[in-house]
């Protein structure tokens, strides 16, 4: 996501950034909770990707809008604000004029508000650009976002029900595979979906493409220590958190032990705990101190 | 008495047969990213539970006593998402200061659930179903453990399968959704049990 502002932001190449480099759903592997949820039908994956799109578009515009007025400290809390008041406007359009799809959407609708793509455009584009690019980028995300949960609904309820947009393709004989339009069945279309992904990833590395494959993300590992994506939404929640949170849990033996140490031991530990998992760093650390006793 | 059975059938139906993660598909970040160990899934298990249990009976306290009288039940989703945000950093800091060794224990995992859409989802179920308080305290609290014996099945199994050999492109991501597909059918069966 570090190449975003080279480029000068035309609106089209927004919209073909949203659409196909950084697909939310195809490359980021971002929001699965809706994706797996509602894609039963093709219908109701369309409707509910239109919905986003119009709380992303109305979200980052008015965050790119006020970027100079949020104070950086509580943008979080003042970009959620925004994202939910778009979501409840929505909410309420789609229950006075689709009242259908709303109702087979349900509960999905308020928990656009919790979906880590807005927030993650919020903060990793329209805090930071002009109003207009970060409307497209916001389209163009939206627009993936949809394309991405329609196909997704499609081969569901192809495969599921025999039909796509409740028109009949397979033919009469053709038994469906009731499984597919249930819950499991969300899983297995993500897990062939994440394959395939993997697959790509691992034809491009091989043919030496390194950039263009560290791309591709397959979801969330909740790991923001050695996540590679800057734009997502969590990190800002974690990051400094979780070494709180480390610091409380490591205890003050180890703070002790720390400050003994001398401070290009500590640059090094510091890395070793960034590389390793807390325990492989806890491990280290003991390993040191009995290295000096 | 039929109250008591209306809970108990709730509390089954709830943590049960619309499992939140096999069935519903709330909560599904935490429950793919940290299920590795079943120790780590445990941790968050509890702070799963212990958070949506508390975020329940408070956003059920504020929809009722001052959404509800003021006539403003169209805020709830902005209301709720705030109050979950502040409430999980009140915990914390309250846990680090009186309860240290409940915070050691929940302490890396509370923040994640900020961002957890299992809290939010299970507060907008108990107002569109008119839960009422008391029920949904319950509704959060069976939710939450329908979540915890999830996650910590599914880390059991990864336990086991870590070190499978399976076709590249399969490592990792597509092999934990295909574990937590069949677990999903496997759940499918508890919906006979109602």
């Amino acid at each position: 996501m570090s190449n975003l502002k080279k480029k000068a932001d035309s609106p089209l190449e927004r919209l073909g950034n949203g659409l196909f480099k950084e697909n939310p759903t195809f490359v980021l592997m971002l929001g699965m909770c809706p994706t797996l949820a509602v894609t039963t039908s093709a219908m109701n994956g369309l409707g509910m990707g239109l919905a986003t799109t119009a709380v992303l578009m109305m979200s980052n515009l008015i965050i790119s809008l006020l970027r100079r007025v949020i104070p950086n400290r509580v943008r979080i809390p003042a970009f959620i604000v925004i994202i939910a008041t778009f979501v409840t406007v929505v909410q309420f359009l789609m229950e006075a004029y689709l009242p259908d799809i709303n109702k087979a959407l349900g509960i999905y609708i308020p928990l656009i508000v919790v979906n880590c793509i807005i927030l993650g455009r919020a903060e990793a584009y329209a805090y930071s650009n002009p109003p207009i690019p970060s409307f497209f980028d916001g389209l163009g995300m939206g627009l993936g976002f949809s394309f991405a949960l329609t196909c997704i609904g499609a081969v569901r309820e192809l495969l599921g029900a025999g039909k796509v947009f409740d028109y009949n393709i397979m033919p009469a004989s053709y038994v469906p595979i009731n499984i597919f339009v249930l819950a499991p069945g969300a899983f297995f279309v993500l897990a062939a979906l994440t394959a395939l992904q993997n697959y790509i990833r691992i034809r491009l590395r091989k043919a030496g493409k390194k950039d263009k494959a560290d791309k591709i993300q397959s979801g969330c590992n909740e790991d923001c220590m050695n996540c590679s994506d800057k734009g997502c939404s969590k990190r800002f929640y974690d990051n400094s958190k979780k070494t709180e949170a480390k610091d409380a849990m490591n205890g003050a033996k180890r703070r002790r032990a720390a400050l003994a140490r001398a401070e290009g031991e500590k640059v090094s530990s510091k890395e070793a705990e960034k590389e390793g998992s807390e325990s492989f760093a806890d491990k280290n650390a003991e390993e040191k101190e009995g290295e000096k006793e | 008495m039929t109250d008591v059975k209306d809970l108990l059938i709730l509390l089954i139906s709830s943590s049960l047969v619309s499992n939140v993660v096999l069935s519903q598909f709330l909560g599904l970040c935490p429950f793919l990213g940290v299920s590795k160990k079943v120790k780590t899934a445990s941790g968050m298990g509890l702070a799963v539970i212990f958070v949506i249990t508390l975020a329940s009976a408070v956003a059920g306290l504020i929809y009722k006593f001052l959404l509800v009288p003021l006539g403003i039940e169209y805020l709830q989703t902005i209301v709720f998402i705030l109050v979950i945000a502040a409430l999980v950093q009140f915990v914390e800091m309250f846990l680090k200061k009186n309860s240290p060794a409940l915070y050691q224990a929940l302490g890396v995992y509370l923040p994640l659930i900020t961002t957890n859409c299992a809290v939010l989802g299970v507060a907008l179920t108990n107002v569109q179903k008119e839960y009422g308080i008391l029920k949904g305290i319950v509704n959060g609290f069976a939710t939450a453990v329908g979540f915890t014996i999830a996650i910590i099945i599914l880390a059991g199994i990864r336990e086991k399968t870590a070190y499978n050999d399976v076709p590249e492109s399969f490592k990792g991501m597509p092999m934990v959704l295909l574990t937590a597909g069949l677990m999903a059918i496997a759940f499918c069966g508890f919906s006979g049990l109602l």
